[in-house]
């Protein structure tokens, strides 16, 4: 970057944390408050999401119920899944780190649109409020509410169905956003191939958003109108057809898996590069691979219905399509991988769950092809192995760069430093609590125990208590983790404005920065990753 | 940039925006809207996608039902927006040569159209009920119902949205020099005519 | 056992699923040791040595060679499983000539099998060993699943369509069935079984009316008869025998028995209140129970349905 290191320094200490009062947050148009926001209200729904999830695991040491009814269990399952992928998953980091963070590294002011932004948030809370609601007739649908199960339910599905929807408008409003945000508020002298990694991420995230939601929208719509108003898509009995319903809904939930994975792996590509002092290896190849996968993310929702009676034909697309989104997501991980290369790597906490990002991504990523081949996506569908495959990729791929991007960005936020060995301490749990639980899916998958089974086989037990003890190791660590973030905000020690030696430009800005984040708006001369000594 | 604060507008003047530079905050304006058109297909896409999947399932029910609906009507109502879409760009240019009052009548203008349009819809809605045809009645109602219904709420949206220009317009802050609020509500309620543009056809013409 | 990964143990067609998942697996593995290799391995060999002197890495961007490769290699592998998973997919779809078709529908929660001979079973599925069959699936109320994995397949079962599924069990034994598609409260208890016979076995159940299996003839006491139909009816799937609450009412002590209905009335639980329930489940709800139970009017005969009474008078 031009000239020397202009460290901003903060009037008071506070930056954009000084005013005080709930007005000046309920009302603010700054960027940073909002992601602030979603990011306290995201996380508190994944610990509430991460509470059924120690439920159904509790009940599942035992092969009958016996600590709740299968119902209830069912209704678990179904508030453990759509919680943490509507009301955690899919907004966390967009919404939360991107917020904070796209203007800062754009070197911009604020988003594009402040106000829309603002809105954004309280459509989302006027969406988990609904949501919340919902409970008075709890579901057991699971998250994918399939028709004519779903239609017929006597639970507050359409409740639920308005929440969805106003959820998916604070979505579409947030990609709207960055998208324009993108094009239109780089900092003089960056182009597209100076922004960082992280922005190619979003701005890949953000187009998904824009296109795929408002299709799961409409199906939440239809739903609603088909309880309300007797309206015959889905139902066989007017001439409908149930599996309509799965082709809407997997149109838009197929792609929403990359708008969850592109902002952790955007996290992951600003992190690998500072803490091994190289730059990024491949950064077009990178950059061009999300928009690659955000494209190709459209054309494979048909792989989780296989066995739904789709055509031959169809199937046969599908699954090929399915392994053509492969390639750009592996070219990612070799690209990390070389970046390591000859580095000078440190292994802080930021660094460790990126690592881990990359290495249980991997896992979940090479159990794909199983369901992406049709004969054995015949076999393993519907089973614990994709339980298995989307919490490694889900879990051990976004939530650890949701992790990563957490602590790497905790002192610019905050203007504190976390305490390093709690920090390990936590992540150590969580790594081998993580692998204990979700392996033994994969194995208990492949012998054949299908998913949403609230009483299963005696057969299946020992995988199933083995994973219940590792979701407690998991468990554990989270919530260490959790007291670590907490402690940093009151007790952490003052952080510089640059801890990581890092050159993107959030680090130009204060810690915590100024509500306007830059004193003077930065000139951009060169790419953000320039580590290390260029060839001669 | 003070949190939350509201800028003070004077009349004739550009509006200081977050974004200090005018023309960025115009061209962000409009690739906005524009994205936001973009979700909007895809809503309404879903839906012909819907049409698509039952018409060639049901050509003959399609046949028989689609010669229930009036097309008289539904002429009517296909003339009136493309009018209203006539009017709304006759009202953007008025802004651009600075004729506040002149926008301020022709979107008002529009609003009175849109307005007939809904009224006509309501007769049509009620002529349907009258018959015993709802929404649960057959799929090919069911579609009816849904796309119209879809597209009557982003008309009466519209309407809200041209309200709020006027009275934009009639506080002294639209001008020769800025009036996007004014352009990009006709962005929108050209989209509002297209979408109707092709429902009319697909349910009410094609046999 | 599991059949896991055992080849060709329930079918020939199992066996190639076997293979195809060996295959993917091996590939799966090699990338597995070769990716999470050089990553533990770069991350322990360049761990940082001199901390003042971290600035002197080399900045290597990007090799063209190397990444045009990354990019060829796993594209054509991708292609390669692909293509087999299509071809074992494609084999699985095309049923062999001659197949017995079995219809089976499943309503919440059992699966109703009709034989082409016109005879009826709940949850059970008799075929015989080494002749391919063919099944035509379908549901009457909502989305359910029909999961052979010992055959390593499965099928969605729609209101209102027919989907198919075929197998060639080549050797006899007794198969597990799982609905794998949510369904509802029962969805877990949802079970049943295929139950390949030995050619001449089948034969025989066959000529005996398709319904009694070995012993019992003409001299089983009535309650043993109605213990076994009882069992295979999949009446456990929603009641208990010992007490527990399970979807429908407990049968432990039930006969003779005051039972409160929906509604207020009460009733004794005499052998037309068990025939009734049996055969006319909708008639008598009792209080606090869903409406739910599906009647089994076509599908167990009188006679049947007197052995089962029989067999609930003596739950004690």
């Amino acid at each position: 970057m031009e000239g020397a290191e202009r460290i901003a320094s903060n009037r008071n200490g506070r930056g954009y944390l000084a005013e005080r009062g709930w007005r000046s947050w309920a009302f603010t148009l700054d960027h940073k408050r909002i992601g602030a926001m979603y990011l306290w209200t995201t996380i508190f729904f994944f610990l509430v999401g991460g509470v059924f999830a120690l439920l159904l695991r509790l009940e599942l040491l035992s092969p009958q119920a016996r600590y709740f009814s299968n119902h209830t269990y069912n209704v678990f399952f179904t508030l453990h899944g759509s919680m943490m992928i509507f009301l955690f998953i899919i907004p966390a980091i967009p919404s939360g780190l991107g917020n904070f963070f796209i203007p800062l590294q754009l070197g911009a002011r604020d988003v594009a649109f402040p106000r829309l932004n603002l809105a954004s948030y309280w459509v989302f809370a006027a969406g988990f409020l609904v949501v919340i609601g919902s409970l008075v007739a709890p579901m057991d649908t699971g998250w994918t509410f399939y028709t004519p199960y779903s239609a017929k339910s006597a639970a507050a599905v359409t409740t639920l169905s308005l929440g969805i929807f106003l959820l998916g408008m604070s979505s579409i409003l947030t990609g709207l956003n960055f998208i324009v945000t993108i094009h239109k508020l780089r900092a003089p002298g960056m182009t597209w191939y100076r922004m960082p990694l992280f922005l190619w991420g979003m701005y890949a995230t953000s187009i998904i958003q824009v296109i795929a939601t408002p299709v799961v929208g409409v199906t939440f719509l239809l739903l609603a109108a088909e309880r309300v108003f007797g309206v015959g898509f889905f139902d066989p009995s007017k001439g409908g057809d149930p599996v309509l319903f799965q082709h809407f809904f997997w149109f838009y939930s197929h792609p929403v898996v990359y708008v969850m994975i592109l902002p952790a792996m955007g996290i992951v590509s600003e992190v690998i590069p500072v803490f091994s002092r190289k730059p990024i290896f491949g950064y077009k190849a990178i950059a061009w691979s999300s928009m690659a996968i955000a494209l190709g993310g459209f054309l494979v929702w048909g792989h989780h219905m296989f066995t739904s009676g789709m055509s031959p034909l169809a199937n046969t697309i599908f699954s090929l399509m399915t392994f053509f989104v492969a390639v750009p997501t592996a070219v990612k991980v070799f690209n990390w991988t070389a970046t390591l290369y000859k580095g000078s790597i440190t292994f802080e906490a930021p660094m460790l769950y990126a690592l881990t990002f990359i290495f249980l991504f991997i896992v979940g990523g090479l159990t794909g092809p199983f369901l992406g081949a049709l004969a054995t996506n015949v076999q393993l569908h519907d089973t614990y192995f994709v339980v298995a495959h989307f919490h490694y990729t889900m879990m051990g791929g976004t939530v650890m760069g949701f992790f990563a991007g957490l602590h790497y960005w905790f002192p610019k936020m905050t203007g504190r430093m976390l305490n390093e060995k709690v920090a390990r301490t936590a992540w150590a749990l969580i790594f081998v609590g993580f692998n204990v639980t979700f392996f033994t899916m994969f194995i208990v998958g492949v012998r054949g125990m299908p998913r949403r089974y609230a009483e299963y086989l005696p057969k299946f037990q020992v995988e199933n208590v083995v994973s219940t003890i590792g979701s407690a190791v998991l468990a554990l660590g989270i919530l260490v983790m959790c007291w670590n973030l907490l402690q940093g905000l009151r007790k952490g020690a003052p952080a510089p404005a640059n801890p990581w030696r890092a050159l993107t430009l959030e680090w130009k800005a204060a810690s915590p920065p100024e509500t306007e984040n830059f004193h003077e708006i930065p000139v951009v001369t060169e790419g953000p990753y320039g580590y290390g000594i260029p060839k001669a | 940039m003070a949190t939350g604060s509201r800028r003070r507008e004077t009349a004739m003047s550009v509006p200081a925006t977050e974004h200090h530079d005018p023309a960025v905050a115009f061209e962000a304006a409009k690739l906005g809207v524009w994205t936001f058109l973009a979700t909007e297909v895809l809503l309404f896409g879903a839906l012909f996608t819907a049409y698509t999947v039952f018409r060639m399932k049901y050509p003959e029910m399609f046949r028989v039902e689609h010669a229930k609906l009036d097309r008289v009507l539904g002429a009517v109502n296909t003339v009136v927006l493309i009018t209203s879409s006539l009017v709304v760009v006759l009202g953007v240019d008025a802004i651009k040569r600075g004729k506040a009052r002149l926008l301020e009548a022709y979107f008002g203008a529009t609003i009175l159209l849109a307005g007939v349009f809904l009224c006509v819809k309501y007769a049509e809605y009620a002529a349907k009920f009258h018959h015993g045809l709802y929404p649960r009645t057959n799929l090919f109602f069911s579609l009816y119902f849904v796309m119209t219904g879809l597209h009557g709420i982003h008309v009466l949206a519209g309407m809200g949205l041209l309200s709020y220009v006027i009275v934009l317009s009639r506080r002294g802050r639209l001008s020769e020099a800025w009036h996007t609020p004014a352009e990009m509500s006709g962005l929108y309620w050209h989209f509002v005519d297209l979408v109707w543009i092709y429902l009319f056809p697909l349910l009410y013409l094609i046999g | 056992m599991d059949n896991v990964l055992a080849f060709g143990a329930a079918s020939t067609q199992a066996g190639r699923v076997d293979a195809l998942f060996v295959m993917i697996a091996v590939i799966g593995g090699f990338f597995f040791f070769l990716t999470q290799g050089m990553l533990i391995y770069f991350a322990v060999k360049y761990r940082r040595r001199l901390p003042d002197r971290d600035n002197e890495t080399p900045a290597i961007t990007g090799s063209p060679l190397l990444e045009f490769l990354w990019v060829l290699i796993p594209s054509i592998v991708v292609v390669v499983i692909f293509y087999y998973g299509w071809r074992v997919y494609t084999d699985q779809r095309i049923p062999v000539a001659g197949a017995t078709e079995v219809h089976v529908n499943a309503r919440q929660w059992m699966y109703e099998i009709r034989y082409p001979d016109g005879r009826t079973a709940i949850n059970e599925i008799r075929v015989p060993a080494g002749k391919p069959v063919k099944f035509l699936l379908s549901a009457a109320d909502v989305l359910h699943g029909f999961y052979l994995p010992d055959f390593r397949v499965k099928m969605d079962m729609i209101p209102g369509r027919v989907t198919t599924l075929w197998v060639q069990p080549d050797r006899p034994g007794s198969y597990q069935i799982f609905c794998t598609v949510y369904c509802g409260t029962g969805h877990s208890n949802m079970l049943a079984r295929l139950i390949v016979m030995p050619p001449r076995e089948y034969a025989e159940w066959v000529e005996h009316g398709g319904r009694e299996v070995g012993g019992g003839g003409g001299h089983e006491p009535l309650a043993v008869r109605g213990e076994r139909i009882f069992r295979n009816a999949g009446c456990l799937n929603c009641h208990a025998i010992d007490g527990k609450e399970k979807i429908g009412p407990n049968f432990r002590g039930m006969y003779g028995s005051k039972v409160l209905l929906e509604g207020g009335a009460s009733v004794t639980a005499d052998e037309e209140y068990l025939r009734e329930s049996i055969v006319d489940p909708g008639a008598k709800i009792v209080k606090g129970y869903p409406n739910v139970m599906p009647t089994f009017k076509a599908s167990m005969p009188p006679e049947d349905v007197k052995a089962v009474v029989e067999y609930l008078k003596m739950l004690k």
